[in-house]
């Protein structure tokens, strides 16, 4: 390669290699796109209830509403054009699986890097309480919650993240642990650099690498595990659906072969959800060093 | 070792006191119950009677007294709506859920060993490459979904499976089961197939990791060396090796197999206890709630206890660690 190589450079270089996961990225990156600008592309604004009419509910892919356009996708029970529920959905969706993913990132690295710097009493009781929380489903762990705080998004984020910061802990602690014991840590210990310093300056940008690979599958999993909550009826409010909502909403409707409603947003959320994890395995792959050329 | 069990005990029952007390309060702290129980049109006094029935009035910490005291003789309390004991509810659902965890999970395990085991000896060949290619849908694609279009395909488009309920049942020493009917077992394959998918996924993994790992290993050489036939080699040595790990992962997920329940029997409505806590949480039956999480928290406390007991045993490492 001709040019600067910096380490990203080298990265992307080594990722563009892998067609499918190329092809994954850039299916992420438009759904983003999609989500980002849903209410200049779609055709209706589905949360507007002035805009819904239910004569053009449960209509079949392709019919034309009485807005006058054609409902490509169909029309949900609420008379919602699908395409703009879909596209509406998936930023829900994301917003929720990033903002759980980023606040569980945060308080789970912060507490496995602690229990890794300080050791004794303190590693013992945070990595104890995670490893206890590891053991139980997260879904279980996430309905629990959502049933005691009730619904919303804040309360669904805070469920989300409850049952999952215990991955990050985790892998924060195993990375730091292994970070602690090498002499460069020692060395600026000994400086001495103050442990705040330390830990910022030198644990935590070695720890990255694993990190970003949990992030990416939690995201995932925090898309995947709220949309099952909204299926179950324990996500968002019905409101403002997100992709799981479309899908529960459409359910009842599935026997009598009204397919569409639950079909597309379910194709929807299962090609992100893919695509995120295939973009995981591809960027894992790339830090594990064991598979280093 | 004695010494290790004690410590473990006193640890298990710490954190189920631990379980108690923030199920019951959190639970407790949501919605008023006594809506649901009694109609909007209800007088004053009929109010204030079912309030004073069902404990309502008393403090918080009262209430959660009465709660552990009656717990720990086995009494979890009634259930608001269905008026009846919550054990005795949840009891009768049991079987069903029973049912469905069992038959997913044991054929998640024999097809998803054998699959592996393939995909591991051959792991070049299109086969294994399909298989795992379908163990990466099968942890990525949500359960919910995967159950959906199940009904959608088997039940809806070609109708050959019904999409929900339990069919027919057999009373078996005063339980009703699903699966020696031939109507009842037409019930559970959609609900077995949609809960065991993501088992099968990772059986699959499991096994052909070990299998990779295991072929390569002196002992492989050694009995090929030996003049054994290869199939010989998968069954007598292969299969003992990868067992280990296996039957490990096989009793955690018989746990998570009964969380993970609740969704594919809310899809199905399997008249189980997943489908009672979903049923439970929407109409804020408190009792329920809490005796379903106490007992969940119970079962996964002990299954964790048992198992370090176990690991204790094979690794003496685990309990001169804990000692130390």
């Amino acid at each position: 390669m001709i040019g600067k190589s910096t380490p990203l450079t080298r990265f992307w270089a080594e990722y563009r290699e892998n067609k499918i996961a190329v092809l994954a990225l850039v299916v992420v990156v438009l759904m983003i796109l999609l989500a980002l600008f849903a209410a200049l592309i779609s055709p209706q604004n589905p949360y507007d209830l002035a805009n819904l009419s239910l004569i053009d509910a449960r209509r079949p892919p392709g019919f034309v509403g009485s807005g006058g356009y054609t409902h490509v996708l169909g029309t949900d029970p609420q008379g919602r054009d699908l395409l703009s529920a879909i596209f509406y959905g998936l930023r829900i969706s994301i917003q929720i699986g990033l903002a759980a993913g980023f606040v569980s990132l945060t308080i789970g690295t912060t507490l496995g890097i602690l229990a890794a710097y300080l050791g004794g009493r303190i590693e013992s009781l945070i990595m104890r309480l995670v490893d206890l929380q590891l053991s139980f489903p997260a879904i279980l762990l996430a309905l629990v919650i959502v049933a005691l705080l009730g619904q919303g998004k804040t309360q669904l984020i805070g469920a989300l993240v409850a049952a999952q910061y215990a991955y990050f802990a985790r892998t924060a602690y195993g990375a730091a642990k292994a970070e602690r014991g090498k002499d460069y840590i020692e060395a600026a210990l000994a400086i001495p650099l103050s442990g705040r310093l330390v830990v910022m300056r030198h644990l935590l940008p070695n720890c990255t690498p694993p990190l970003i690979v949990v992030a990416t599958v939690q995201i995932a999993n925090s898309i995947s595990l709220e949309a099952t909550l909204s299926f179950l009826g324990l996500g968002l409010p019905v409101t403002e659906p997100s992709l799981g909502m479309l899908i529960s909403n459409g359910f009842p409707y599935m026997m009598s072969g009204r397919y569409w409603i639950s079909v597309y947003p379910g194709v929807a959320l299962i090609i992100l959800i893919v695509a995120i994890n295939i973009v995981g395995d591809q960027v894992r792959d790339q830090f594990n060093p064991r598979l280093r050329r | 070792m004695l010494g290790f069990i004690i410590q473990r005990f006193i640890q298990a029952v710490l954190v189920m006191a631990v379980m108690s007390v923030i199920v019951f309060f959190g639970v407790y702290a949501i919605g008023n119950p006594i809506d649901i129980v009694i109609p909007p049109d209800a007088t004053q006094e009929i109010r204030a009677e079912a309030i004073r029935r069902l404990g309502l009035d008393r403090p918080l910490y009262e209430q959660y007294y009465y709660f552990i005291t009656n717990l720990l003789q086995g009494d979890l309390g009634r259930s608001f709506v269905y008026n009846m004991p919550v054990l005795e509810l949840i009891g009768g659902r049991l079987p069903a859920t029973l049912e469905l965890v069992l038959i997913s999970v044991i054929s998640a395990t024999f097809l998803g060993v054998s699959l592996g085991i393939y995909a591991g000896y051959r792991p070049d060949s299109w086969v294994s490459k399909t298989i795992m290619a379908v163990s990466v849908l099968g942890f990525s694609v949500p359960s919910f979904w995967v159950g959906l279009i199940l009904i959608l395909f088997f039940a809806v488009n070609l109708g050959w499976l019904p999409a929900g309920g339990r069919g027919e049942t057999v009373e078996i020493w005063g339980v009703a089961w699903s699966f020696p009917t031939l109507n009842g077992l037409s019930h559970i394959v959609l609900p077995a197939i949609n809960l065991a998918l993501f088992k099968l996924a990772m059986m699959i993994r499991l096994a052909r990791a070990g299998t990779r790992e295991i072929m390569l290993t002196d002992t492989i050489k050694f009995a090929r060396a030996a003049g054994l036939s290869e199939s010989t080699i998968l069954r007598r040595h292969l299969l003992k090796l990868i067992s280990i790990p296996i039957i490990t992962v096989f009793g955690l997920e018989l746990g998570s197999t009964l969380a993970f329940a609740v969704v594919t029997e809310t899809i199905f409505s399997w008249p189980g206890v997943g489908k009672l806590i979903i049923d439970s949480i929407g109409v804020l039956d408190r009792p329920v709630m809490v005796a379903y999480l106490i007992l969940v928290a119970f079962l996964f406390v002990s299954i964790n206890f048992v198992i370090d007991l176990l690991f204790a045993l094979i690794d003496p490492r685990v309990r001169q660690g804990a000692v130390a």
